[in-house]
């Protein structure tokens, strides 16, 4: 479904260029669970953000279902994010002083959807990760873990292709962090495709392959059956 | 995807940027407040200005029509502009206004009006007022009535003797009640008069003049007692009904051009004026007021639209994390643009709306005040609320264009 030919990155100009990103090319089958691992500063955000289409590669292509992402508009990423891609970010990323169930419902505004069916589809993608009695809760009044499972119901609730995962238990505790992993594991289970970023062992272990990034390139690939 | 279709669609997309706003703003009220309040005092001064400034118009307008649109003002020297005599030029002397009286058959009464500022005593009691020197046709034309007493009579006018007809503020300056004034001495500078008459209230002319404020006195009195000279500068006439001003003005013209011996193509060396022409002149002074008064409220109206560029831009710096998120979940830049658009028109609109209600409050309680008649004009709150409006698209552009032009990586790395 997804796959990247000869991506490079390189931030700064000329001189001051640094190169993050030196070639890289794979492949994520649908259904697939992927985690890239690597250290700080090997460029796997970069890939990741890339992958997102938050960020525009240098040079190499990256083609969705044989649509190549990097020759669309601005407008039309945005829309490709809309419909086809979730996120889940390290730091939740949760509209302030907006109620669980209006964060859930914010993606969904923009899908067009009504008052009434995104109110319902939000409390269902609650349900889902298991927040149905924290509905009205802000931010402020939920845990990390909990507001990480807001965040995945916001990134599930329009029903896309890809989970885009940029190290979802960063900011969590250990039963936390596998609790959310369950969650994640459970939703791959149900055919969302997801990428996932961690530079946890143990965390990208949930995935059913590594892959390993190293100062820009893909060091090894791991398959995973557990 | 069909017209309706689309359509309905835009529609949602408006709404639903509306609903978002509102909440935005429910969410940081103190610093919506502190937002809206520039446009909330420029609208409600915008409003203030204009409805208290043609109220005003009106009053003056009405009360001079109240006076008598009826009424020519004869005085020597040219006339230029409003306001403006250029150098007294000969002055009329009383044989003018008992000229203009008998062979003008038009004119209904005509009288001279000498002026003068003077203290009056009475025991220990002392004012500065106006002295009038006049004749009794002054008293139809003022429309004016005895209270008490009466009018100067025959003998008094020819020889100017001093007796003199009190205004109502005049009696309660000097401590005197009407019933108990007549017959009284009051003095005058070296000599006294006896009072005869006391003149019905009439209250503030149309430029806030106490009107009862006023001494009258024979024009021959005055002439003898005070000016020391027989000169006249003012003389008034009232026209009789159904006779229209300028032929009356015209003929006053010709008679006094004649007098005078002005040559056929020479500028008269007086004017005749009528209360119309006076009237012309205030209302385009008051609306030229009006103009002012509304442009210097509109520019506290464009303070007013900076401060609400401010804060938004304030709000879009702090919100750029949101922002990142709205654009990872698939808002593209218009999405953005029209959200924050819509927050300053919002945010602009209900501070308009505030506003208005505080603008008319004011009116309300101003035209209580002072007296003068309430007018709301419906045109003017609603320029001004279009105005408000406005000034949120204005003002909300550049932060709007800020938030939309964001990268999305960069606005969710945005700590």
């Amino acid at each position: 479904m997804i796959k990247l030919k000869n991506i490079t990155k390189t931030y700064g100009k000329a001189d001051a260029a640094t190169e993050v990103l030196k070639g890289i090319s794979l492949e994520i089958k649908d259904g697939e669970f992927v985690s890239i691992m690597g250290a700080s500063g090997s460029g796997k955000s970069t890939l990741l953000n890339i992958l997102g289409t938050l960020d525009v590669p240098t040079s190499g292509d990256y083609l969705f279902s044989d649509t190549n992402i990097n020759t669309l508009s601005k407008d039309q990423k945005a829309l490709f994010r809309r419909y086809i891609l979730g996120f889940i970010f390290q730091q939740f990323n949760l509209l302030k002083k907006t109620t669980a169930l209006e964060n859930v419902e914010m993606p969904l505004i923009y899908l067009g959807v009504g008052a009434k069916e995104r109110r319902k589809r939000a409390y269902d993608a609650l349900c889902k990760v298991g927040l149905e009695n924290r509905l009205n809760y802000t931010p402020q009044e939920l845990s990390g873990g909990q507001q990480q499972r807001v965040a995945i119901a916001r990134a599930i609730v329009t029903n896309p292709k890809v989970l885009i995962a940029d190290e979802p238990t960063g900011n969590l505790d250990s039963k936390r962090s596998h609790e959310v992993m369950e969650i994640i594991k459970k939703f791959n289970k149900q055919g969302f495709t997801i990428i996932m970023v961690t530079h946890e062992k143990d965390i990208a272990l949930y995935a059913s392959r590594i892959i390993y990034v190293r100062d820009g390139q893909i060091e090894k690939e791991e398959s995973n059956v557990l | 995807m069909s017209v309706t279709d689309r359509l309905k669609k835009r529609k949602a997309m408006f709404y639903n940027a509306f609903m978002q706003a509102l909440r935005e703003i429910k969410r940081n009220i103190m610093r919506s407040l502190l937002t809206a309040i520039g446009i909330v005092i420029g609208i409600a001064s915008v409003i203030v200005m204009v409805n208290i400034g043609k109220s005003a118009s009106l009053s003056i307008t009405q009360s001079i029509s109240k006076l008598g649109s009826n009424v020519l003002f004869i005085m020597p020297g040219q006339h230029n502009g409003p306001g403006g005599i250029s150098s007294v030029t000969k002055p009329f002397k009383s044989d003018t206004v008992a000229l203009l009286k008998n062979s003008i058959l038009t004119l209904k009464a005509v009288s001279p009006v000498e002026n003068a500022s003077m203290t009056v005593i009475y025991k220990n009691q002392n004012y500065k007022t106006s002295i009038k020197g006049i004749n009794n046709d002054y008293f139809t034309v003022q429309n004016w009535h005895m209270n008490m007493g009466r009018k100067f009579n025959k003998r008094e006018l020819r020889s100017g003797q001093n007796v003199c007809i009190l205004g109502k503020t005049v009696i309660k300056n000097l401590m005197l009640d009407s019933q108990a004034a007549l017959g009284k001495r009051i003095s005058l500078k070296n000599f006294s008069c006896e009072v005869i008459g006391v003149l019905n209230e009439k209250g503030a002319n149309t430029f806030g003049r106490d009107e009862d404020d006023v001494v009258i006195v024979p024009i021959k009195m005055f002439q003898r007692r005070i000016s020391g000279n027989d000169n006249i500068h003012l003389i008034m006439a009232s026209v009789k009904d159904k006779i229209p001003l300028e032929e009356a003005s015209l003929q006053i013209e010709q008679l006094l051009r004649e007098k005078r011996h002005i040559k056929n193509d020479d500028d008269s060396d007086f004017s005749v004026k009528s209360m119309t022409a006076l009237l012309d002149t205030i209302s385009k002074i008051t609306s030229m007021l009006t103009v002012m008064l509304g442009s210097i409220a509109a520019i506290s109206l464009v303070v007013g639209g900076i401060g609400i560029m401010n804060i938004m831009l304030v709000s879009v710096t702090e919100r750029t994390r949101e922002i990142g998120v709205r654009m990872a979940v698939g808002a593209m830049a218009k999405d953005i643009l029209v959200q924050f658009l819509i927050e300053s028109v919002v945010l602009s609109s209900l501070g308009g709306i505030a506003g208005i209600i505080i603008g008319i409050l004011i009116t309300y309680i101003v035209s209580f005040a002072f007296h003068i008649p309430l007018i709301l004009d419906p045109a003017i709150i609603l320029v001004s609320l279009i105005f408000s409006m406005a000034i949120g698209i204005v003002f909300g552009i550049a932060p709007a264009r800020k938030a939309a032009n964001m990268n999305p990586i960069d606005a969710l790395r945005y700590e």
